[in-house]
């Protein structure tokens, strides 16, 4: 009984910690710009096809993963010069609508580029899984959880520690202000898009050998990712976190001891529950009306 | 302007007069075979691979002579898996290319949307996926080539019959073929004596099943697990069924029954079982097996021509096309009504999908038995005697 609810937990927090992952990627944007950038689900793809294509070229997997987060780099900063820059006095939903045209765009050059297979990237730390408790936790799940746990905490310090966090903060807050004490906004923006893309990617090819990679990988990843964010709260990275292993949990239970027909159901209502009571999610900051 | 126009009459010109060389005038015209396909999109990897097959081998046929002594002239379209778009382009083929026969639909809903167009404008059709409803009722215009997903489960039961499993689990996908086949399975399964003692299922987007195995596992009297997915998802499956060290045997579906699977599955899929067409294992297939001359030849062409390894869908493209071409020859001619006819009335076609026998009530013609089982032994397919 007990291994059963053990199980059913480790699923949960595989699930739970992939959630987690991806809805990082959407705090550091949403914190400079208000803008949810919808190609994030693209870096992510970009940090698994990348890994996978540069292996496929004989470079070692650790290399291969480098290389693909500085494409993924590129790409970010490609896109913010060379799509929401050129936009910079249009409003709030006009920048979330390129982005969405963005990951149309990114993700039908992947598929020209890498082709539409789904790819295997190799598990970080070998195949065979952790038994405990007479359940099997998948040991990449960890790596999941260690590098969320790590981005996490870089994020903190780096939006209340550096100079260049503060820069952004503040450009979210009150643009004007912020250009007026001498940040240069656009370079906080693409500075911005290029560190969610980094986020982005290393989260995909974590996850990566859980779920497995193709050019559409991003779309089924940021949908669910998306939601947790909103959920913890968007732009904390702490909330993101609890919010996308809270969605886990709450599907593997459902799975496992309702039905799994119900699992989505169980979950999008748990969402509405919360989003109801606390609109801005569980760790989002207070509402500041400015007038 | 001027000169272009001077310029394209030449060429016109020209064109005519090679033609006219190479074919008696009267011939020249082409037979024309319409296509809709799902070339780019969520279902490429079945359109692509069918567009390929069918380029392929008009091109091949035109060089041996063509059909009737006329040419072949594919015109297609790409639905890119939009089932409104198929219905678009189906109408487009029938009023504005006249095509002669269609060939295409890669998935049952782009099919099901040409159906009523094609029906009404009385043009033969052979469909290229696998739903059941698209012959059954039978649609007197409307052929299909590949085995229906109730095939596949009454084959997949019959082999969990032989090894005498009487109870077995079901997981299948929440998406279109998942939840088709286990509609299928649960319908068919009490023909053959099997109770399924425990129904689960997961949605296309998730990337773990552990939790739904476990209660699989966990329900009394198991003897054998289904998975009935295509996609990534059953290749998790796959994996979680390894990590969770499930002592049951394993099946999945025709649904995954390509090399990338294989791929994405690695040693977890060691010993698993699938129904599955000839054309994933063309060299091990017996000297007697009467598909395997077809079967050989396609996937070395396919090969040869593309560069790339050739998948099971890409057949049915090959035996669409086949059996079009050979109902119009035994037709002697592109009238609509007596391809139809000659269509119903193909008998031992050996294509590379099945051996097929049409009839008036059937308009598919395979039979369960055109599935090979396969089990999976050192990282290749095996064929189960």
């Amino acid at each position: 009984m007990f291994s059963e609810f053990l199980q059913y937990l480790f699923t949960g927090i595989t699930i739970g910690a992939t959630y987690a992952l991806v809805a990082l990627g959407f705090t550091i944007i949403y914190n400079a710009s208000h803008v949810i950038n919808f190609a994030q689900g693209e870096f992510l793809m970009i940090g698994g096809m990348g890994t996978v294509a540069f292996m496929g070229l004989g470079i070692p997997m650790f290399f291969a993963i480098i290389l693909a987060v500085l494409l993924a780099c590129l790409v970010g900063i490609a896109l913010q010069r060379l799509a929401i820059a050129p936009a910079k006095n249009a409003d709030v939903v006009t920048l979330i609508i390129i982005t969405i045209g963005a990951s149309i765009f990114i993700r039908g050059i992947a598929q020209v580029v890498w082709g539409k297979d789904y790819h295997v990237v190799p598990p970080f730390s070998g195949d065979e899984p952790i038994r405990l408790g007479g359940a099997v936790l998948n040991s990449q799940s960890l790596w999941v959880l260690g590098i969320g746990a790590v981005l996490v905490i870089a994020l903190i310090l780096f939006f209340t520690r550096t100079l260049i966090g503060r820069a952004i903060l503040g450009t979210s807050m009150n643009k004007l202000a912020a250009q007026l004490v001498g940040v240069k906004t656009q370079m906080v923006l693409m500075l911005a898009f290029g560190l969610s893309a980094l986020l982005g990617s290393v989260a995909g090819v974590t996850v990566a050998p859980i779920t497995f990679t193709a050019y559409d990988i991003g779309i089924l990843l940021a949908l669910k990712g998306f939601v947790a964010a909103a959920m913890g709260g968007l732009g904390s990275g702490l909330g993101a976190v609890v919010g996308g292993i809270l969605l886990g949990v709450v599907e593997a239970m459902t799975a496992g001891y309702i039905s799994s027909e119900y699992k989505d159901a169980v979950a999008f209502s748990m969402i509405l529950l919360v989003l109801f009571f606390m609109p801005r999610g569980l760790f989002g900051g207070r509402t500041v009306e400015r007038v | 302007m001027a000169k272009k126009s001077l310029l394209r009459r030449a060429g016109v010109l020209a064109a005519t007069l090679a033609t006219s060389l190479l074919v008696s005038a009267q011939a020249a015209e082409p037979i024309k075979i319409g296509s809709f396909l799902s070339v780019t999109g969520p279902a490429s990897f079945l359109g692509d691979p069918e567009l390929k097959t069918l380029e392929m081998y008009v091109e091949k046929i035109n060089e041996e002579g063509g059909v009737l002594g006329r040419p072949l002239e594919l015109i297609h379209y790409d639905d890119v898996g939009n089932a409104s778009n198929a219905r678009n382009f189906a109408g487009r083929l029938i009023r504005s290319d006249r095509v002669d026969i269609i060939v295409g639909g890669s998935t049952t809903g782009a099919t099901m949307a040409a159906v009523p167009l094609v029906e009404q404008a009385r043009i033969p059709f052979i469909s290229l996926a696998g739903a059941v409803t698209i012959v059954d009722p039978v649609k007197e215009w409307v052929f299909k080539v590949p085995q229906s997903d109730r095939m596949a489960a009454e084959r997949i039961l019959w082999d969990m019959r032989r090894r005498g499993f009487d109870k077995i689990g079901l997981i299948s996908g929440t998406g279109g073929f998942g939840a088709s086949g286990r509609q299928q399975t649960l319908a068919v399964a009490s023909e053959y004596g099997i109770e399924v003692v425990a129904d689960e299922t997961y949605g296309p987007s998730d990337s773990d099943m552990t939790a739904q195995l476990t209660n699989i596992r966990n329900t009394d009297g198991v003897d054998a697990i289904l998975n009935f997915g295509f996609g990534q998802g059953p290749a998790i499956v796959t994996k979680n069924y390894a990590a969770l060290d499930i002592n049951l045997p394993f099946y999945q579906s025709h649904g995954v029954a390509s090399d990338a699977f294989l791929d994405l599955a690695g040693d977890a899929a060691e010993g698993l079982r699938l129904p599955a067409s000839p054309i994933l294992i063309p060299s091990s297939l017996p000297d007697d097996d009467p598909q395997r001359e077809v079967v050989q030849s396609y996937a070395q062409e396919y090969r040869d021509h593309w560069g790339t390894r050739v998948s099971t869908f890409g057949g049915y493209a090959y035996d669409g096309l086949m059996l079009a071409v050979q109902a119009i020859e035994a037709a002697g001619s592109t009238d609509k009504a007596a391809v139809r006819d000659e269509l119903e009335n193909i008998l031992g076609y050996v294509g590379v999908t099945g051996i097929f026998n049409m009839a008036p009530d059937d308009h598919n013609g395979l039979t369960p038995e055109s599935f090979r089982i396969l089990e999976v032994k050192d990282g290749d397919w095996m064929l189960v005697e």
